[in-house]
This record gives C-alpha cells, structure tokens and sequence, in this order.
C-alpha cells in the first residue's frame, strides 16, 4: 500500500529546458588548431595524484607517460601531443576556486607526433587482466564526470562476479550531447569498447540505456549490436536525473544499490558510454587517454558544437575556437548546468572529467533573491533519492549538522532537483555542499584533537620517564658512594688490623730475643 | 468557614511538601559531579590556556558549574561547542559561530639563536631542535597554543594561519533569506 | 584572493511564491464572484475591507520587523489570507468583523511565529475560530440568498456594512447544519428537518452560509484547476473527502435519523473550501506523501466528529487548528524511504 505513495522505478527529478538542439545535430569537430602550450593537471581522476617522471626540458612525444599513478586507486597522464616540457609548476585548477594544482605544462612542436604504438592482433584474444591492465595504462577513467579510475572498477567487476555491464548513455543534463554525438558518429567503436568491457570483467551481458530524447543515438547504438545478441539497447525516461547510475539502475532492474554498498553489491558495475569509447582505443589502437569530446555552448557562444578537445588546451581556446563572445559571458561552467561548477576564470585547462564549456550569458541564468521557505515540500517530490531538503536546510541554517545527517545528509548525491523547483530559490544544494564540508572538517578536527592528546600523553610519559631515569642515576650514585665510603672503611679497618698483628708479631720477636741473649 | 479549612489544607500541604524536599535534599545529594571529568575528556587537553583558565581540568570545572559559556574553547572549535551543550543540555545558537581560523607558528629562521626555551614549552613536541641548532615547528602537531611564541627571546616564533589548498578548500556558507 | 564560489544548479524552475500565490486567489475568484452575486454589495464590501486590512497589518508588522515590505506585500500571500478570512465570514457581517478577523489572522496567526512559512496554524481558520467564540452572534447571523440585483443597492449596502445589521427578522436564517443541529436538541430527528433541503441547490450554491461555504461546485473546480496546475496534490483533499464520505455513509447507515448522510455532509458547510484551500496549506501541512493521508484523514474525521457529537454545528476550523497541532508530530515520525535503505534507515541487505 505504501508503494502508492512512492513510485518504485523511477522517483522525483525534474524535466528542465533541454538546450540540445543546438549541438546536437552538428557534427563532432575535429579540427580544432593544435595550442601552443598544453597544462595536464597530475590529478584527473579519484584517488591519489600521479607522479611526474618527466623532466622540464624533455622531450616528448604524444602519448607518451608523463606521470604514473600512485597506489591502488590512481591514473596516469599522458602527453596530449608532442613537444617540450617547460615547466612542472602549480597552475590555476578547473575549480570554482581557481586555487592551484601541480600541472606539467608542454609547449607543443607542431609536428603532433605519436610515440610507437602496439595495437594488438587480436584484441579479443587478450585475458581478462591484461585487458584491464591496458586499460589502466592508458589512463581511461570514468568521463561521466566521475572519473573514477576505470581499470580499478572492472577489477573489482571481475573479482565480483558481476552479471550485467550497465552503459549509462543517459547524459541527462540539459546543454551536454558529447555522449550524443558520440554514439550517432562511433557507435560502432563503443560496441567494441562494451564488448572489451564485457571480457575484461567475464561478465555474461551488458545493458545500454539511453534516454528518449536521442532517438537518433539509440538507433545507431541498436544496430550496431544487432549481431550481439548479449547486449541490449534499451531507451529510458527523459527526466533528471536519469543519468544518476542508481536511479538508472531502479528503473531498468526494479533493484536498489544498498545505501552503505556499491553496484557489485547486486553483480552490476556501470560506466559511462565515453568510457566505453576509451576504453575501444586504449585497447585496440592502444591510444591513451589523451582527448575527449566537450559539449561548448550557452548564449554567449556564436558557434555551439561538439569539439574534440585535447586534455590540456585552456577553456578559454576552446571558446575562441567557437566563437564565443566574452563579454556577453556572465557564469562560465564546466559541466552541466545543475551539477556542473561555476568557473571563475576561463584560463584553466579541460580535463578528463570536463564533459561541457557553458558561456551562459545574463538571461540564461537569471535567479532571483532568495525568499523564506513556505513549506511547500516541493522539493521533497522532487528528490531522486527520497530526502527532506526543506527539513536539513533548515538545520543546517542552525548549525545543527548532527540533525542534518540525521535527516538522510550525507545520501544526498548533490543532484540540484531540489534547487530547481524551490519557488523561494533556496540554494539547498549550497547548504548541502557547506554542510559536508564542514562534517569533514569536524572529522579533521577531532582527528587533530586525538592526535593532539596522544602527543601530551607521549610527552608526559618521556618527562615522566626522564624524571624516574633522573632519580634512578641520583640513587645509583649514592650507593656507589655509600658502597665506596664502606670499601675505604674496612681497607682502613684491615689496615689497621694488619698493623696491630705485624705490632704483636715484632713484639714477640723482641722478646723472644730477650730471652736468647739471659 | 470552607475559606478557613482551605487555607489551613494548603498551608500544611506545602509546609510539608517543603520539608520532605529540604530532607531529600540532605539525604538524596549526588556527592561528586562525574559530568566534570566527560567534559574534561572532549576537551582536547593541551592545557594551553587560551580560555583564560589555568588548563583543562579547572575550564571543565567552570563550564559544569555554568560560570564559563560553552564557546570557551578555541582550539576546540565548533564540533565541541556542539558536543558540550549537548552533553550539558545547554542551549547554543551556532547559526553565527565561526571557527577561528586556525594557526601554526612557524620559526623564521635567520634570528633563531637555538636557546631550546619554546623545545622545552611545547606541549605536543612539535618542535624539533637541538641546543645551539635551529629550531623548527611540526606544522601536523602544531595545536596552535602559543606558548612558544611567548617564551621566545628573539621573537623569531610567529604564528600564521594555514594555507588552503585545492586539498582542504570547503563551500562556505550560503547567505540566508532577508 | 577570495573568490565568492558560486554553487549549481545555475538554471531554475520559472516557479515563485507569488505565481503560486496568485494561481490560489484565482481558483477562488469564481466562488467569490458568486458570493458576491447571491448575496449582494455587502458581501463585496466585506470582502474589500478584509483584504485592505490584511495588507494594512502585514506592512505593520514588517515595519515592526525592520524589513522591507515591499516584496513580501506583493507576493500576494496576505492577499490570499485576507480572502481565505472574509470567505469564512458571515456575508453581511459588519466591517470591524473583518478587521478583526485580519489582525488575528496576520498578527497572531502568522507574523507573531516569524512571518511568511514559519507558522503553526492556518492563520484564516485560527481567526475564524476566535471570532467564533468571541462573537458569536455577529458569526452565526446567516443572511438569506437574495441575487444582487434584487437586494439592496450599493449605498444601502456600505451602511449594512459600515454601521451594522439594523433589522435582520426576515432577512436572516439558519444554514443546513445550524438547523439540523437545533433540531436534534429539540429532540427531533432526521429526515423531518431536512424537509426544505434540496441536493441539488446545495451543490450549486443557492444556500445560506459564508462565501466559501455555498458552491460546492465552484470550489470543486477550483481545486481541480490547482491540483492540475501542480499547485496542490491530491492526497489531503481525497483523504479528507474520502474519510468524511465514509465515516458519514457508515453512521448513517447505522442510524439515519440521527446522522446526515455523505451528499449533506460534503456539500454543507466549508468542508470544500476546508479540503481544497485551507488543508492544503503548504506551511502547515506535513511535507510527505504519507503525513499528508493522514493529515487528511484525521482532519476529516474529526471534522464529522465535532458535527455529530460536538456543540457546534461546524466543525472545520476547529478540526483543522487540532490537525495543524499534530503536523509537527506526523512530520517528526513519517519520512519517506531513502532510496537504498529500509523505512527504518538501514541499509538495505543484497545477500
């Protein structure tokens, strides 16, 4: 009866503006100039940063590594193109807070020259791991925006037994048709890459889900796996967030990811469909990682297209390259425009998770002042994961966070639907955003705090130790004065004893004399 | 005649609700207050002085007996002012409470004449120094207390507040309505 | 450099308070129209002055509060408050009524808690009710149906309004339940005092009562029109409607001569305007699915409660001033399953 009120297959989101027409019947361009200099941020992905190998003043051909991943959740970098490296230095990172992060910076030679590349016989006669291997070579993470380091994801597929491979081509944010574009041009070669995927992790099926508004993209993705009888190509829903894997996942399996699990938890893993691409020429062609197709546009932009943009080119490039007119840009995001993140300056460099460039121009991002909440509890129907926004906002407004974590916070996956309906504009997300940041900040706090007291503790302990050692010598050296004070006793006790035997000993030598001489 | 009978009920009843309460609170007293010693526990036990009490313990004390304010700790930050009023019951509105922005000192290096006084202070020993050889601060253990800073002869110890990174930048909180 | 991040979504729905607003005040304009139509100029008056007062004490109080008013008086919230209020009134009541019933409504029902979204009770019922109890003469006096151009004309009605009720034998009568309710303490019974009573007219409107209280039909379409443009939902009006049609058919069934049956009920009295309007209330209904049936129901039973076996013959105002009281409790207990977790919020077990 309950389930009256909740839809089980597919639960809240919103249905925005779409803005895809206008990139989505152009073709992907290719023909984007080579920038003199390229800036490869040696963190792209989740996990640790990589490591630079290279040197300033090497030389460098295209996709050849430049920095290797560190541990276990990690990816490598390539060269984007071949050239010179000036320099390995902190550089302005594709953040809302433009704050700096180590970049190697290449000035490229012009001659775009790639290194040797070993593209096996037969791809598919490759095992497992080393399929997976390639693909963690090659620097392929998730280009969802997740960029989740994708190697690791299919070893825990296989390790997991999983059934089925999901593709998420649902791409739901309004303005993005990168994954678009993607399927209408490469089906073909995606096909490939989910089949790569497929060996890589032994798993039996995989399931393509695509959202209805690209009836084109579904046609093209269906024939191509015509002849694959195990993988299927089904359409979804339009509404956001359909591209959120798990609601993605509800609506094509009935099924949920518990809350504390992951996918493997139910034998599914899920990857984006660019990932899928990736990982066809990081196998194949044995290409790394080193370009992806970016979505460009917004009212600011005079010529919105695809564009295949090499990882390290600066945004602002891209935009010259179409046309944007910078000073009708009023927010410049890289992203989409509900999750995406607002840049300040538009000299950073794209990076593997950067699927968009919106220059959006005044009227494209009117919002009006914030008003008080009226209650209306909107956006409890519009929260994909079954939250109460009015109710942790609120709290956290207050301070209370412990609340607000009690009211379901840290399960909020920052979809924005929330923000979207409030009639009062209420930045819920923000106050999400601020809230998780300040929990981590208390965890880091008491961290502190009990590292904090284990230094006192340590402390105390070595003065206590140092006084008891201090007072252990003081001892000792009393005794061994005591001990030396008595030895000269009794030497001086003997000493005298001896000399009062020698006395008696002469005396009766005296006196026996006497009596010898009578 | 009824007006009479009523106020002599009432009287004796609370004449002698007031006297049973006068004996329970003779005879039913918590004697030691083990609230002193939880408190004492959140508190992060560096003793340095900075709540204006002579360390720790006697800051606890003054917080349970309710003649200090919850906010008294800052090196504790937000998450204790959180902690206590929960634990003491005390009403606190966070909604302007801010941490302060946290500090390390930092030795500058071309006056430190390695006379060991701050080595010596540090309750966390995060300086590291030998007599005669320049000091330097463990930023890590840092907490932050300031004891070194006023022991130092030459002034070479600052303190300085710690640099954000694209590591530890966090959403600063969003402007409520009018 | 501190840069002022900005967060997503950088787009927004084309929603506002004061487009919801004012889609409410037009779902009641039809009802209010034929108000006005039935019972002539002073019921338009009435509804004028109760309306000016509203607005009058909002800015007050925003003064008071050291804001600026301008934007809080045009989102049309103490407009629809206003309304909601002189809809509950008599329709020739005389004008300080209506002043009176706006102050309670905006000062005591709404500014006092904090303002716009932060009050407990519906501030239009919470006046009905106190101007209820504290005159309950004035608050009982049910004009008869007279259409406007055949009552009294537009300078006789300002002194109707503006001076009080002179002579009211004649003019004056019991609604349905008032009557029903005298006839039971007279000891007499069911179906004799609904002789006069026609089904037909009650859900049209041509019946003594407050504004709100006669077109059962016209309320009807106006929340229809807000339920279809997504301003309400249909849970607390089916609920309500449901629990009243069913508790009714049910005691009916059981004893016709002393309970009304459902057609009687849901057609007298404000049960509409309550179901559609005044429960629906955003800021003092439960914010999930599953509170918001129960908040129905309750409102509804209790409302047949307080009619059957309570002292006053309505009993909306007061059943949902009991039910606003509960919401905090409903919303406290009843939140919706998290998406991977059970309803009791463990994670959900895959083995």
């Amino acid at each position: 009866m309950l389930a009256l009120f909740e839809n089980p297959r597919l639960r809240g989101g919103i249905h925005a503006e779409e803005h895809k027409a206008e990139t989505s019947g152009v073709p992907i361009a290719l023909d984007m100039p080579l920038p003199k200099k390229l800036y490869i941020p040696v963190q792209q992905h989740v996990g640790k940063p990589a490591e630079p190998l290279v040197k300033v003043g090497e030389k460098v051909l295209k996709g050849q590594l430049l920095a290797y991943s560190q541990g276990t959740i990690s990816a490598p970098v390539h060269a984007p193109s071949s050239g010179e490296i000036a320099d390995v230095m902190d550089f302005p990172a594709p953040h809302p807070s433009a704050l700096p992060i180590r970049t190697i910076i290449i000035e490229t030679d012009g001659l775009d020259q790639w290194q040797p590349l070993k593209a096996p016989d037969d791809p598919f006669a490759l095992p497992a791991e080393e399929i997976c291997a390639l693909v963690g070579a090659a620097g392929v993470v998730g280009l969802g925006g997740a960029v989740f380091p994708s190697a690791v994801k299919l070893d825990l597929g296989r390790k997991n037994k999983i059934h089925t491979l999901l593709i998420n081509a649902g791409e739901c944010e309004p303005y993005l048709t990168c994954d678009d574009r993607l399927m209408q041009e490469r089906a073909g070669e995606i096909v490939t890459g989910i089949r790569l995927m497929l060996r890589g992790m032994n798993a039996p099926e995989a399931t393509v889900g695509i959202e209805d508004n690209k009836p084109e993209a579904f046609i093209a993705m269906r024939e191509a796996c015509a002849e694959f009888a195990n993988i299927n190509v089904v359409q979804v829903p339009t509404r956001y967030p359909m591209g959120w894997d798990r609601q993605m996942l509800r609506y094509l399996t009935g099924r949920e990811i518990p809350a504390d699990g992951r996918a493997t938890d139910i034998g599914v893993v899920i990857h984006n469909v660019a990932t899928a691409h990736a990982v066809y020429r990081a196998v194949c062609l044995n290409q790394p990682l080193i370009t992806r197709v970016v979505t460009v546009s917004g009212s600011a932009v005079a010529k919105p297209q695809n564009v295949e943009v090499l990882i390290g080119t600066l945004m602002s490039e891209v935009l010259d390259f179409c046309a944007a007119d910078k000073s009708r840009v009023a927010r410049l995001i890289m992203g989409g425009p509900m999750m995406g993140d607002a840049l300040p300056i538009s000299e950073v460099p794209v990076v593997k998770a950067c699927n968009g460039i919106l220059a959006l121009s005044e009227q494209d991002i009117e919002i009006p002042e914030v008003k008080p909440c009226i209650r209306c509890s909107t956006c409890v129907t519009a929260c994909p994961v079954g939250l109460l926004p009015l109710e942790m906002a609120s709290r956290i407004r207050a301070n209370q966070l412990d609340a607000a974590v009690d009211l379901g916070l840290k399960d909020c996956i920052n979809c924005g639907s929330c923000s979207y309906v409030c009639p009062s504009n209420i930045p819920l997300v923000h106050y999400f955003k601020f809230a998780s940041g300040e929990l981590y900040k208390r965890q880091q706090m008491d961290h502190k705090s009990e590292q904090t007291k284990r230094l006192i503790d340590d402390r105390n302990q070595r003065m206590e130790r140092i006084r008891l050692e201090q007072e252990a010598e003081a001892r000792r050296v009393m005794e061994a004065r005591a001990a030396r004070a008595k030895e000269q006793e009794l030497a001086k006790q003997k000493a005298q004893q001896a000399q009062q035997a020698q006395q008696s000993i002469s005396e009766a030598d005296n006196k026996a004399a006497v009596e010898e001489v009578r | 005649m009824y007006i009479l009978s009523a106020i002599v009920i009432l009287t004796a009843l609370g004449l002698f609700l007031g006297l049973s309460l006068g004996i329970a609170a003779k005879y039913l007293r918590v004697e030691s207050d083990p609230l002193i010693e939880k408190v004492e526990a959140l508190m992060p036990g560096s003793q340095c002085g900075q709540c204006g009490f002579p360390g720790c313990r006697p800051a606890a004390e003054a917080v349970v007996s309710g003649s200090a304010p919850v906010t008294l700790c800052p090196p504790g930050g937000t998450s204790l002012v959180e902690q206590l009023a929960k634990l003491l019951g005390v009403d606190v509105d966070l909604s302007q409470a801010k941490d302060a922005e946290p500090m390390v000192a930092r030795v500058s290096e071309d006056t430190c004449t390695g006379c060991t006084r701050c080595f010596k202070v540090c309750p966390t020993d995060a300086i590291v120094g030998a007599a005669k050889q320049i000091h330097a601060v463990v930023a890590d253990a840092c907490i932050g207390c300031e004891k070194c800073v006023n022991v130092c002869p030459t002034e070479c110890l600052q303190m300085h507040p710690i640099e954000v990174t694209l590591r530890d930048w966090r959403w600063p909180k969003p402007m409520a309505a009018a | 450099m501190s840069i002022k991040p900005v967060s997503g979504p950088h787009v927004v729905a084309v929603r506002s308070v004061d487009s919801i607003m004012r889609k409410v005040i037009i779902a009641l304009l039809p009802a209010t129209a034929w108000g006005i139509f039935i019972f002539g100029w002073p019921a338009l008056y009435l509804c004028a002055v109760t309306i000016f007062a509203a607005l009058l004490f909002e800015a007050f109080c925003l003064k008071l509060k050291g804001v600026a008013a301008a934007p809080y008086l045009r989102d049309g919230s103490a407009i629809l408050t206003g309304l909601l209020v002189a809809m509950t009134l008599p329709p020739w009541a005389p004008w300080w009524i209506g002043v009176v019933g706006a102050a309670i409504a905006i000062i005591l029902g709404k500014q006092v808690y904090g303002g716009l979204g932060q009050n407990l009770f519906n501030p239009a019922m919470l006046a009905r009710v106190a101007l209820l109890i504290s005159f309950p003469i004035e608050m009982t006096t049910w004009v008869n149906v007279k259409p406007i151009l055949l009552g009294p004309g537009m300078m006789e009605s300002l002194s109707i309004t503006f001076s009080g009720l002179t002579d009211l034998d004649g003019v004056t009568g019991a609604t349905t339940l008032g009557a029903v309710k005298t006839g039971f303490s007279l000891r007499q019974t069911l179906p004799g005092l609904l002789h006069d009573y026609s089904g037909i007219l009650a859900f049209i409107g041509w019946e003594r009562g407050s504004l709100g209280e006669t077109s059962t039909l016209l309320i009807l379409l106006g929340g229809l029109w807000l339920m279809r443009e997504g301003i309400i939902q249909w849970r607390i009006p089916l609920s309500l409607l449901l629990s009243i049609a069913l508790l009714s058919s049910l005691f009916h069934l059981i004893d016709s001569q002393h309970y009304l049956g459902p057609w009687v009920h849901l057609n007298s009295g404000a049960v509409m305007l309550v179901a559609f309007f005044i429960a629906t209330d955003y800021v003092t209904s439960p914010n999930t699915p599953l509170g918001q049936v129960i908040f129905g129901a309750g409102c509804g039973a209790l409302i047949f409660i307080i009619r059957s076996w309570g002292g006053y013959p309505e009993g909306t105002g007061f059943a949902i001033l009991l039910m606003n009281a509960v919401t905090p409790l409903i919303d406290h207990y009843i939140r919706p399953r998290i998406y991977g977790r059970y309803r009791n919020g463990k994670p959900i077990d895959v083995s």
